[in-house]
C-alpha cells in the first residue's frame, strides 16, 4: 500500500491507522475493532433476548383469535406495529439515541454520547423487535397443535404453555441469531451514537468505512473478510437449526 | 351403563352449523365407531369430547356427571379421557420423553415411568425406540407413538380420530390389534372415527352414522345397514358405498346390478339387495385400457380432485362416480385433470360387504 494519508496521523490514539505501522500494531488494531463489535453487539443481543424473547413468547402464546373481533383487531395491530419496529432503520435509531444523549439532550448529564454504551442502547432498541417478532411467530406456529396435545394428554394450560416454548427453543433461538446478525453488520447507528473513535468507539463496521475513506484498502478488506467470517458462521448455525427444525 | 351420554349436542362456528342436537350414549366398555364422510362434524364431535372444544348448546355427560365447559381447569376430566388426533403432533424429542409426557405431566414417579413406557412401547410394537428422534419416524411409527402417549396413562376413555387413516398395512394392524387388546384387558371404552367400514365393523360392535352434523342411524352394523332407511342413504355418502340387486355367477361370484347400466362383478356369494363398497385405495387408475385380471374395468373422466397431503383422491365419473385414491407422485406423473379421460380397475375381491 503506498497511498499515504497526511493529515491523520500525528500519535496514535487519534488517527487512522498509518500505512507503514509494524505488522503488530496492524493486528493489534485489527482485534481491536473485531472485539468492539463483539462486545456491543454480544451485549446489545444478550440484554435484547433478555427483554424480547418473553415478551415474543407471551404475544405468541396468546390467543386473540375467535375470542372478540375487538380482541383480533388488537392482534393485528400489535403485530404489524412489531413488525413496523423489525425493519427499523438503523440510522434513525442512531439519530433518536443521539438526541437524547447529546450534552443538550434529556439524557445528556449521563455524559455517554461516544461510548461503546452508547451504541449498545442503539442496536438494543434495533434488535429488541427483531427478537419480539421472530420468537412471537416461532411460538405461533406451534402454539395451537402442541398446546392442545399437551392439554389432551392431560397438562394443566402453565404445562401446555411450557410445552408450547420448548417446541419453538429452535425459532427463539433463531430470533437471537438473526438478531446478532443484523447488530454487527449494522453501521449507520453505531456511527453516529459511538461516533467512530480509534481504540474506544470504532468496530468493524465503523472501521470499515473510515478505512475506505482513507485508501487503507488492505485494513478495510481484512476488517471485511473477518465480518464476512463472523456472518457467515452466524449462517451456518442458522441452517443448521432451520435443517433440524424442517423435519417437524 | 351408558358411560358417556350426549344430550341435544349443537356446534356452531361463525354461523355454520357443524353439529346438530347429536344424541348419543356410549356403553362403559364399548368400541364405538363413528362414521360419515369428510366435513360430517366427527373431528369436531371428538373435539367437543375432549374438552378442546366448547359446544354452542347441549351437555356431554360422564359417568353421570355433566361436563362443565366454562371450568377454568378442565384439567381433572381430560386426565381421564384419552385422544388420538388424525394429524399425529409429537414433540420434537425422543420416543420415550413423548410417550412418558402424560405421566409427567401427572407427576408419576421415575420408577413408575420407566415401567409404563416400556410397557406401552412394547404393545405397540416399537420395543427398542425409546431413544429415537420422534420427529424422525415414519407415519405409521408415528401415529403408533402417539396411540402410545394416549395409552400409557390408562385413560377411561379414549378417543380416536381416524386412528389408521392414510397408515401402512403393518401399523393398521398393529394399531387395530393394540386397541382391540386394551378394550378387553382394561375395559376402555372407546369412540373412534373412521371412514373405514370394515375396520368400524371388525372392531365396534355399535356404529353412529354422522351426516352434515345429524346422526342418521345409531344402533349395530346390523341394525344400521342391513335395511334400506334414511340411515343407508347417508352412508351412501360415504366412499363408494353403492346398492344393487345381486346374483350368482356361474363361477360362483355375485354380478351385481348398480344400474346406469353398471355391473359389478364381486368375489362373494349373495342373492337380491346388497350394498357394497370399494375402497378407493383398492382402484386402480390408468390412462389407457387395461389388461389385468381384475374383474371389473369401466371407463370415466375425473370430475373432482381432491388434495388429501401424500394421496390424492379422484371423483371418476362412469355412469356412476368412483372415488379412487391415488398418491400425489402418481397424479403427477400421469399428468391428470379434471375432463381427463381414465380406466378404472379393481379385484372382485376388493368388493366389500358387511
Amino acid at each position: 500500500m503506498t497511498l499515504n494519508i497526511t493529515h491523520d496521523i500525528d500519535y496514535k490514539h487519534n488517527s487512522a491507522i498509518e500505512c507503514d505501522m509494524t505488522t503488530d500494531a496492524f493486528w493489534e488494531e485489527v482485534l481491536n475493532v473485531t472485539l468492539m463489535s463483539l462486545r456491543v453487539s454480544g451485549t446489545a443481543v444478550l440484554m435484547g433476548a433478555s427483554i424480547g424473547v418473553p415478551i415474543g413468547a407471551f404475544l405468541g402464546l396468546r390467543r386473540f383469535k375467535g375470542k372478540s373481533t375487538v380482541m383480533h383487531l388488537v392482534d393485528i395491530m400489535l403485530k404489524s406495529v412489531v413488525n413496523t419496529f423489525m425493519g427499523l432503520p438503523p440510522v434513525v435509531v442512531g439519530l433518536a439515541v443521539y438526541l437524547l444523549l447529546t450534552a443538550s439532550g434529556p439524557l445528556g448529564h449521563f455524559g455517554l454520547l461516544y461510548t461503546p454504551t452508547a451504541m449498545m442502547i442503539t442496536q438494543l432498541i434495533m434488535v429488541v423487535p427483531i427478537i419480539i417478532g421472530v420468537t412471537m411467530s416461532a411460538v405461533g406456529d406451534v402454539e395451537k397443535a402442541v398446546r392442545e396435545r399437551a392439554l389432551s394428554l392431560g397438562a394443566t394450560e402453565l404445562q401446555a404453555a411450557w410445552a408450547v416454548l420448548r417446541e419453538a427453543r429452535a425459532g427463539v433461538l433463531t430470533s437471537v441469531i438473526v438478531a446478532f446478525g443484523a447488530a454487527i453488520s449494522e453501521v449507520g447507528g453505531i456511527m453516529i451514537t459511538g461516533g467512530n473513535i480509534r481504540w474506544t468507539t470504532r468496530t468493524l463496521t465503523t472501521a470499515i468505512v473510515v478505512e475506505t475513506e482513507l485508501g487503507n484498502f488492505d485494513l478495510a478488506l481484512s476488517l471485511g473478510i473477518i465480518l464476512l467470517s463472523i456472518s457467515f458462521a452466524i449462517n451456518l448455525i442458522l441452517t443448521i437449526l432451520q435443517m433440524k427444525g424442517a423435519k417437524r | 351403563m351408558p358411560v358417556v351420554v350426549i344430550q341435544s349436542l349443537s356446534k356452531e362456528y361463525s354461523g355454520r352449523q357443524v353439529l346438530k342436537d347429536v344424541n348419543l350414549e356410549v356403553q362403559s366398555g364399548e368400541i364405538f365407531a363413528v362414521v360419515g364422510p369428510n366435513g360430517a362434524g366427527k373431528t369436531t364431535l371428538l373435539r367437543i369430547l375432549d374438552l378442546l372444544e366448547e359446544p354452542t348448546s347441549g351437555t356431554v355427560s360422564i359417568d353421570g356427571i355433566s361436563i362443565d365447559y366454562s371450568s377454568k381447569d378442565r384439567t381433572a376430566v381430560r386426565r381421564r379421557i384419552g385422544m388420538v388426533f388424525q394429524q399425529t403432533v409429537l414433540f420434537n424429542t425422543s420416543v420415550f420423553d413423548n410417550v412418558a409426557y402424560g405421566l409427567r405431566v401427572r407427576g408419576e414417579s421415575r420408577v413408575d415411568i420407566e415401567r409404563r413406557v416400556k410397557a406401552v412401547l412394547e404393545l405397540v410394537k416399537l420395543q427398542g425406540f425409546e431413544q429415537k428422534d420422534a420427529l424422525a419416524l415414519s407415519g405409521g411409527e408415528a401415529q403408533r407413538v402417539a396411540l402410545a402417549q394416549a395409552l400409557v396413562v390408562e385413560p377411561e376413555l379414549l378417543l380416536l380420530d381416524e386412528p389408521t387413516a392414510n397408515l401402512d398395512p403393518r401399523s393398521v394392524s398393529v394399531v387395530e390389534e393394540a386397541l382391540s387388546r386394551i378394550n378387553r384387558e382394561m375395559g376402555t371404552t372407546m369412540i373412534m372415527t373412521t371412514h373405514n367400514i370394515s375396520q368400524a365393523e371388525s372392531l365396534a360392535r355399535r356404529v353412529a352414522v354422522l351426516n352434515e352434523g345429524r346422526v342418521e342411524g345409531v344402533g349395530t352394523f346390523r341394525e344400521v345397514f342391513g335395511r334400506s332407511t334414511k340411515a343407508v342413504q347417508g352412508f351412501a355418502r360415504l366412499e363408494n358405498v353403492f346398492y344393487g340387486v345381486s346374483r350368482i355367477t356361474a363361477e360362483g361370484t355375485s354380478l351385481i346390478d348398480i344400474g346406469d347400466g353398471l355391473c359389478v362383478e364381486a368375489a362373494f356369494e349373495r342373492v337380491g339387495h346388497v350394498t357394497f363398497h370399494i375402497p378407493p385405495e383398492d382402484i386402480i387408475l390408468s390412462t389407457r385400457p387395461l389388461t389385468s385380471s381384475a374383474r371389473n374395468n369401466f371407463e370415466g373422466s375425473i370430475v373432482q380432485v381432491v388434495d388429501m397431503g401424500p394421496v390424492v383422491k379422484l371423483k371418476v365419473r362412469s355412469g356412476r362416480d368412483f372415488i379412487v385414491q391415488i398418491t400425489k407422485r402418481s397424479f403427477g406423473e400421469m399428468q391428470l385433470n379434471i375432463g381427463s379421460r381414465v380406466f378404472i380397475a379393481f379385484k372382485a375381491s376388493s368388493v366389500q360387504t358387511n
